[in-house]
C-alpha cells in the first residue's frame, strides 16, 4: 500500500473499524462498505446512530448510498478531480488545521527550485523522460544544505563497522523549512498552485457531481474535523484499481493531513482490504518484490550484491527504519538458523534475486511467452479474476503443469475441459493439471490478519474430510519434498532450500485428531515472533532484536505476538486473546506493530503533549509519570494512552526533545514529529521520493475514457502507467473518445458473492441470492437502446464481447461531463463457466493496463458498447 | 405465560446482506430454491433472476422464512402540493429522493393470529414465549391457515401429508429459545438490524430511536406493529421510514374473526326474515285452509 506508506509510513489502514464509532463524519469513496464489508459496517451504522454524518461517493447509488447521509455522484475515474477539489476549497477557505499542518506535515518544507509542476508542463513534471516513459525525481526532493549534485551521504568503506554504526554515516542534513509556509518553494504554496484549478465548477463539470452536493460533502468534512471533531476516510479496491490508484489514496492522505484527522480517534483513513487476511498477505508477503516485514526483496537491478550494500541501499538512517539491518539479520538467522553467519551474509547471498517486475501480469505475459514452466493457484482463480481473462487462460494452456489447490473445481481447474477457449478442444492443451482439495478455515488453525492490522487466531475445529488438507500442510510438505530432492545438490544456488530451517510438526499438538503430520501454527508464530538464538527465548517485541545474529525473528511487525508475561514464561500467541475492552480494546488480538492500534496517535496531543481537545484524547505527555528510559534508568515523563492504547512513539521522549541534525533513527526527530516511519518524522503532502508518477496527485483520464482530460491538455493519462497492448495480442486499447465503446463499464462484488465465486457460487443459499450474471443499466440507456429489464444484452470491449441480462435501475445514472451525456453502466464479476450459478466471465472485456506503482490493473473503469442481444 | 419475546427490526440499519435468510436456512436445514439441486454428478442449476432489484428469492415460501425485501423509490412531487407519489418503476428516470429501502420480512408471530384462529386441528400454538408454532405433526394440511395470514407468511411444503405438505413458517427458532439462544436471523444480523429480546423492552428502544430519528429530521420514522392496533399487536414489530404499503405491509390487516361476526349478524338476520316469512307463509296458508273448509280447526 505505497498510498498510505508514502505519505504516513507504513502500508495499513491508520485506525480500526470500531474506531468508526468515535467519527463525527466519515466519508466512505473508492468503496461499497455495506455490500462488500457488511459485518465491519455494523461500526459505520453505531457512528450514525450517534449522530455522525455518513457520506458516499460513488458512480453508483449502492447499498451504502442508501445508508448514507449525502450520495454524491461521481464518473468513474474522476476521484482525484473530486479530492483535489476538496483539498483547494479547505486551502481558499482557511478550513484546514493550521496547528497541525506547520507541526506535523512536510507543508512548511521546501522543495528544489528547479521543480515543475503539471501545471506548468500541461499535465507532466518535471525529470520526465519521455523515450523510457519513467521520471528521474531528483528535482522532488527537499533543499538541504548538502553539497551541490549530492543527493545523499555516501557511507564510510570501513567493513569492520556493525551495520548500526554504519547507518548513522547515512544521516543528512535536514530539509530547510517556511514555518510561515510562504516562500514559493515550499510545499504548501506549491500544492496551493498544483489545485488552483479544481474549482467547484471544475468538479462539476468533469466528476458530473453537481456542485452544491460537492460543497454539502467540503463544508460537512471541514466542520467535522479540527480540535474537537474527526472525521475517518474509507476506501477499498474502488481507488486502487486505477491506473492513478495509489495517487488518488494519497490524495486522500493529503486531505487528512490538511484536515489535521490522522493519528487521532474517529480520523484517518481506513483502507478496506478486498478479502479476508490480505493485509496478513502483504505483511508476511506472498508479492515478489517485498521480504515479511515490508523489508524490499533483494534485486539485480539496485545495488544489492552483498547484505552490506543491500543495507546500505536500503535503510532510511532517519526514521524508526534506521533499525532495519536488525530486522533484516534476525529474518536471515530465522530463516537459516546456524548456517546464518556473518560470513555468508547470514544467508543472504542464498537469496534469490528479482530481476524486473514479477507481479501478476508480468507473470501471465511471461506465461503466455513460454518462459515460465509450472504454475501453483492455491486460493486464486485467474480463469475468472484475472484481467483479459481469456488471456489468462490461454496462458495457462502454454504451461507444463499446474497444481490448482481449493475447495471446489474452479474455472481455472478445468480451463482444459470448459473454457469457452479449449471447450471440445481439450487436446489441444499440453498443461498437466494436478487438483489438491483443499482444507476449509475452521479445519486447521492459523490466524487472520484483518483490515485493521489486527491479528486473530482461529482454532481447528474438525479435522478436513478426506484427502484435503490445509496450505500449511501443503507448504510444509513442498519444502520438506524439495530438501530432500536438492540434498544431494552441490550447486551454490541450492544451498538456500538446503540450508533452510524447516521444523514444525508439533506431534503433541495432533493427538486429538486424524491427521498426524499437520503443522503447528503456533510453531510458524513462535519464530514470527522471534527469539533469542542462544537459549530459544522468545524476545519481548522487535526492540530486542539485534544485528549481530544473536536473535532470530520471522516477520518484524509481528514481533511481540508470543511476548513472555509474568504468567508466562514462555510466551502465548496474543492473537488467541479474546478479553474485550472499550473501542480500543487492547486484550483482544494482537495488533501489529506492538499492539498500536491507532497508527501515528502521538499526533491525537498536540506539540506540547497534550490532548487538542478533552473529546477526542487518545494518548497525551504525562509529564509527572515515573518511568524508566530506553538504557532502564529511572526518570519521570511519559506518554500515556486510553483505554489501554500503546502510544506510537517513544514512550520517555519528552515533546519538548528537540531535533538532533546529526542523530541517528529517532534521535534525529524532535518530540513532536509524530510519523515515526519518515525520514524526516512529517507526513507527507507531497512526496519528495516514493513514487513512480509524481510527488503530487493529478487528474489524469482513466487509460480508457469517452471523454478528454479538461484539466490537462497535453499529457492526459498517466505518462508512466504500465502497459501491455505491444505485448499482448488482443490487449487493445480504446482511445479517448471512441465512438465506438462510448460507456464506462465498472466492475465490482455483490454482498451475496465472493470475489471469484469459488467460495460462493457452489453453495446452493449463496447462489440462488444472485443466481445470474447481470449489468446494471440506467432507465436512460435503456429507453436509448430498447432495452427491458431482464433482457440479454451484448456488452463489448476492445478484449471480449460477452452476455449478460440486463437489470435497469435508476441507481445507476448518466453522468454529463463536460456537457456530454456519458453512461454509465455496471457489472459485478462473480460469475464463470462452473458452479451451480454460472455466467460469463466478465474480466474478459478488462484490459492488461497498470498503476505505475504498484502494476494493479484498471477493473473500475474501462469503456464498453452495449446492444441487445 | 413468562414474558413474550420476539424482534424488532430497525429498517433504517438494514444493509440487504441477506445474512438472515442464510443463517435461517442454514439453522432449520432448509434448501435452497434452486431449478435442479446438486447432485453428486452435477453443480445443480439456479433459477433465473427476478430482475426486481436485488431480490430473488421474491416471497416467503416453504423454505424461505426470512425474505428481504428491497425497494427502490423515488418522489414525483406533484405539482402545487407538498405531497409526493411514489413511483418504484425502474423505467422512469426520476431520481428525486433516491432511496434504496431494504427490509427483512418475516413471520409477525401476532399476539392475536388469524392462522391460529383458523387452525381446525390445534397444530399451530401459543408457546412459552408468545410466539406462534407449528406443531407438524399435527397439521392436516388443510391450508386455512395460509389464507388467514394477511402477511403471505405460511406456506406448503414437504411431503409430510401425501403429498399435500404441511404449513411451514418461522419459528422464532424455538428449539435455540428452549437453550437460551438468540434466534438464528438475529445472530447473523451484522447491523443490528434484526433485534431480538423481550417485547417490553424492544418496545422502549425503538420507542428511543423513533424519537432519535425525529430529532435528527426524519419525521416519517414510525413502528409498525409495536402497539395494540395491529392485531392486537406484533411480536415481531418493525421501524419503518415509510407508509407500510411502501413495504408490502397491510396497513390494518383484519382477524377471521372479526370479519365472522358481522356475517354472523347478517346470517341471524336472514334467517330470522325467512323465520318470519315462513309463519308468514304457515298462516296464509292456515288462513286459506280455514276459509275452505272451517271445521279444519277442529283437526
Amino acid at each position: 500500500m505505497p498510498g498510505l506508506g508514502t505519505s504516513f509510513g507504513r502500508g495499513g489502514a491508520t485506525n480500526t473499524q470500531q474506531d468508526l464509532q468515535n467519527a463525527d463524519a466519515i466519508m466512505i469513496m473508492g468503496s461499497n462498505f455495506a455490500e462488500c464489508h457488511p459485518v465491519g459496517f455494523r461500526w459505520a451504522m453505531k457512528a450514525k446512530a450517534k449522530g455522525a454524518k455518513l457520506i458516499h461517493v460513488d458512480p453508483r447509488f449502492t447499498r451504502t448510498s442508501a445508508m448514507a447521509d449525502t450520495y454524491a455522484p461521481i464518473r468513474s475515474g474522476s476521484d482525484i478531480v473530486f479530492l483535489g477539489g476538496l483539498i483547494k476549497y479547505l486551502i481558499d477557505n482557511e478550513k484546514y488545521f493550521k496547528e497541525y499542518v506547520v507541526a506535523y506535515t512536510n507543508a512548511p518544507s521546501l522543495i528544489d527550485p528547479n521543480y515543475q509542476d503539471t501545471e506548468e508542463l500541461d499535465g507532466l513534471f518535471s525529470g520526465f523522460d519521455p523515450a523510457g516513459r519513467k521520471y528521474n525525481p531528483d528535482t522532488w526532493k527537499y533543499q538541504s544544505d548538502l553539497p551541490p549534485g549530492q543527493t545523499q551521504p555516501v557511507p564510510a568503506q570501513d567493513e569492520s563497522q556493525s551495520f548500526s554504526a554504519r547507518v548513522g554515516k547515512l544521516v543528512g542534513p535536514p530539509p530547510k523549512q517556511d514555518l510561515t509556509m510562504q516562500d514559493p518553494h515550499c510545499v504548501f504554496q506549491i500544492m496551493k498552485r498544483h489545485y488552483a484549478r479544481y474549482t467547484p465548477e471544475m468538479v462539476e463539470q468533469a466528476t458530473g457531481c453537481p456542485k452544491d452536493i460537492f460543497l454539502k460533502v467540503a463544508e460537512t468534512l471541514a466542520q467535522n474535523s479540527g480540535r474537537e471533531r474527526t472525521a475517518t476516510v474509507v476506501y477499498a479496491v474502488g481507488w486502487t484499481q486505477h491506473t492513478v490508484g495509489v495517487q488518488i489514496i494519497r490524495a486522500a492522505t493529503i486531505l487528512q493531513l490538511l484536515l489535521g484527522n490522522v493519528g487521532r480517534p474517529g480520523g484517518g483513513i481506513l483502507a478496506l482490504r478486498g478479502h479476508a487476511t490480505i493485509q496478513g498477505s502483504t505483511d508476511v508477503p506472498t508479492l515478489y518484490n517485498l521480504l515479511p516485514g515490508y523489508l524490499n526483496s533483494p534485486s539485480a537491478l539496485k545495488t544489492h550484491e552483498t547484505l552490506r550494500a543491500y543495507l546500505d541501499t536500503e535503510v532510511t538512517p532517519t526514521a524508526y527504519w534506521a533499525n532495519m539491518p536488525k530486522f533484516m539479520v534476525s529474518m536471515l538467522k530465522a530463516w537459516y538458523g546456524d548456517a546464518a553467519t556473518a560470513q555468508n551474509g547470514y544467508g543472504y547471498d542464498y537469496q534469490p534475486k528479482i530481476v524486473g517486475d514479477h507481479s501478476h501480469m508480468p507473470m501471465f505475459v511471461a506465461m503466455s511467452q513460454g518462459s515460465i514452466k509450472g504454475f501453483f493457484a492455491m486460493g486464486q482463480n485467474p480463469a475468472v479474476g484475472g484481467q483479459n481473462a481469456g488471456f489468462q487462460r490461454k496462458a495457462l494452456a502454454k504451461l507444463d503443469w499446474m497444481v490448482v489447490r481449493d475447495l471446489y473445481e474452479t474455472e481455472t481447474a478445468t480451463f482444459w475441459r470448459d473454457s469457452p477457449e479449449f471447450k471440445g478442444k481439450s487436446s489441444d492443451v499440453k498443461t498437466e493439471v494436478f487438483f489438491m482439495p483443499a482444507a476449509a478455515v475452521p479445519e486447521g488453525a492459523g490466524s487472520f490478519t484483518n483490515t485493521q492490522r489486527l491479528l486473530q487466531k482461529h482454532e481447528k475445529a474438525v479435522d478436513p474430510p478426506d484427502d484435503a488438507r490445509t496450505d500449511l500442510w501443503f507448504t510444509y510438505k513442498l519444502g520438506v519434498r524439495l530438501k530432500e530432492l536438492y540434498q544431494s545438490s552441490t550447486l551454490p544456488r541450492d544451498t538456500g532450500i538446503k540450508i533452510l530451517t524447516w521444523s514444525y510438526v508439533d506431534p503433541e499438538e495432533n493427538k486429538q485428531w486424524r491427521i498426524p503430520d499437520e503443522p503447528s501454527s503456533d510453531l510458524v508464530m513462535r519464530e514470527i515472533n522471534g527469539y533469542t538464538v542462544s537459549d530459544k527465548k522468545m524476545v519481548k517485541g522487535f526492540g530486542d532484536l539485534k544485528d549481530d545474529g544473536t536473535t532470530a525473528c520471522g516477520v518484524w511487525i509481528y514481533s511481540g505476538i508470543y511476548a513472555p508475561t509474568a504468567d508466562h514464561p514462555d510466551g502465548f500467541n496474543r492473537s488467541a486473546a479474546r478479553t474485550p475492552g472499550q473501542i480500543i480494546s487492547p486484550n483482544w488480538g494482537f495488533a501489529w506493530p506492538a499492539n498500536r492500534h491507532i497508527l501515528y496517535n502521538r499526533a491525537s496531543a498536540d506539540p506540547a503533549g497534550n490532548p487538542w481537545s478533552e473529546r477526542k484524547k487518545l494518548v497525551y505527555w504525562d509529564a509527572n509519570a515515573p518511568a524508566t528510559d530506553t538504557q532502564g534508568k529511572p526518570t519521570k515523563g511519559k506518554w500515556v494512552g486510553i483505554e489501554g492504547e500503546v502510544p506510537d512513539f517513544v514512550a520517555t521522549k519528552a515533546p519538548t526533545t528537540p531535533a538532533n541534525p546529526k542523530g541517528v533513527g529517532l534521535d534525529y526527530h524532535s518530540g513532536a514529529d509524530p510519523f515515526i516511519m519518515k525520514a524526516d518524522g512529517k507526513g507527507w503532502l507531497f512526496a519528495p521520493q516514493g513514487l513512480t508518477d509524481g510527488p503530487l496527485p493529478t487528474h489524469y483520464e482513466p487509460y480508457e475514457s469517452p471523454v478528454e482530460n479538461m484539466l490537462y491538455h497535453k499529457q492526459g493519462v498517466n505518462p508512466v502507467a504500465k502497459l501491455y497492448d505491444k505485448l499482448v495480442p488482443g490487449n487493445a486499447y480504446s482511445p479517448p473518445g471512441n465512438p465506438d465503446y462510448p460507456h464506462i463499464l465498472s466492475t465490482y462484488r455483490l454482498t451475496e458473492h465472493h470475489l471469484s465465486g469459488s467460495m460462493s457460487r457452489w453453495l446452493p443459499w449463496l447462489a440462488e441470492l444472485q443466481p445470474e450474471l447481470f449489468v446494471e443499466i440506467s432507465p436512460e440507456l435503456a429507453h436509448e437502446k430498447g432495452i427491458s429489464n431482464t433482457q440479454l444484452v451484448n456488452i463489448k470491449t476492445p478484449r471480449a464481447t460477452i452476455q449478460a441480462k440486463a437489470l435497469v435501475t435508476k441507481r445507476i445514472r448518466p453522468f454529463v461531463i463536460g456537457g456530454k451525456t456519458i453512461h454509465q453502466v455496471g457489472m459485478p464479476w462473480h460469475w464463470g463457466y462452473n458452479g451451480i450459478a454460472h455466467g460469463a466471465v466478465v474480466n474478459d472485456l478488462s484490459a492488461l493496463v497498470g498503476d505505475p506503482n504498484v502494476n494493479i490493473h484498471e477493473a473500475k473503469v474501462f469503456v464498453c458498447q452495449i446492444e441487445k442481444a | 405465560m413468562s414474558d413474550a419475546y420476539g424482534f424488532y427490526t430497525d429498517t433504517t440499519v438494514c444493509i440487504g446482506c441477506k445474512a438472515c435468510q442464510v443463517a435461517c436456512h442454514q439453522w432449520n436445514e432448509l434448501p435452497a430454491e434452486l431449478e435442479q439441486q446438486p447432485t453428486e454428478h452435477s453443480p445443480g442449476q439456479t433459477r433465473p433472476m427476478t430482475g426486481n432489484s436485488y431480490d430473488n428469492t421474491g416471497s416467503f415460501s416453504d423454505v424461505n422464512w426470512r425474505h428481504v425485501k428491497f425497494i427502490e423509490k423515488s418522489e414525483i412531487p406533484a405539482m402545487g402540493t407538498t405531497a409526493a407519489s411514489v413511483s418504484h418503476s425502474p423505467q422512469d428516470p426520476n431520481r428525486d429522493n433516491l432511496q434504496w429501502l431494504m427490509m427483512s420480512d418475516v413471520c409477525k408471530h401476532c399476539v392475536n393470529a388469524p392462522c391460529l384462529e383458523v387452525c381446525p386441528t390445534g397444530a399451530i400454538i401459543r408457546t412459552e414465549f408468545d410466539s406462534v408454532y407449528i406443531q407438524e405433526p399435527v397439521c392436516n394440511g388443510c391450508r386455512n391457515c395460509v389464507g388467514a395470514c394477511p402477511f403471505g407468511v405460511i406456506h406448503m411444503g414437504g411431503t409430510a401429508n401425501e403429498g399435500e405438505g404441511t404449513a411451514k413458517k418461522c419459528t422464532l427458532c424455538y428449539d435455540r429459545m428452549q437453550h437460551g439462544l438468540t434466534p438464528a436471523c438475529a445472530q447473523a444480523c451484522p447491523t443490528e438490524s434484526i433485534q431480538f429480546g423481550k417485547i417490553t423492552d424492544l418496545k422502549v428502544r425503538a420507542e428511543q430511536r423513533v424519537k432519535d430519528l425525529h430529532d435528527l429530521g426524519f419525521p416519517q420514522a414510525q413502528l409498525y406493529g409495536a402497539d395494540t392496533k395491529i392485531l392486537g399487536g406484533l411480536n415481531s414489530f418493525y421501524l419503518l421510514m415509510d407508509q407500510p404499503e411502501v413495504y408490502g405491509l397491510p396497513s390494518n390487516p383484519k382477524l377471521p374473526s372479526r370479519a365472522v361476526i358481522p356475517s354472523t349478524f347478517l346470517s341471524m338476520g336472514s334467517a330470522l326474515l325467512v323465520a318470519l316469512g315462513g309463519l308468514f307463509a304457515f298462516r296464509k296458508k292456515r288462513m286459506e285452509e280455514f276459509a275452505a273448509d272451517p271445521t279444519a280447526k277442529e283437526r
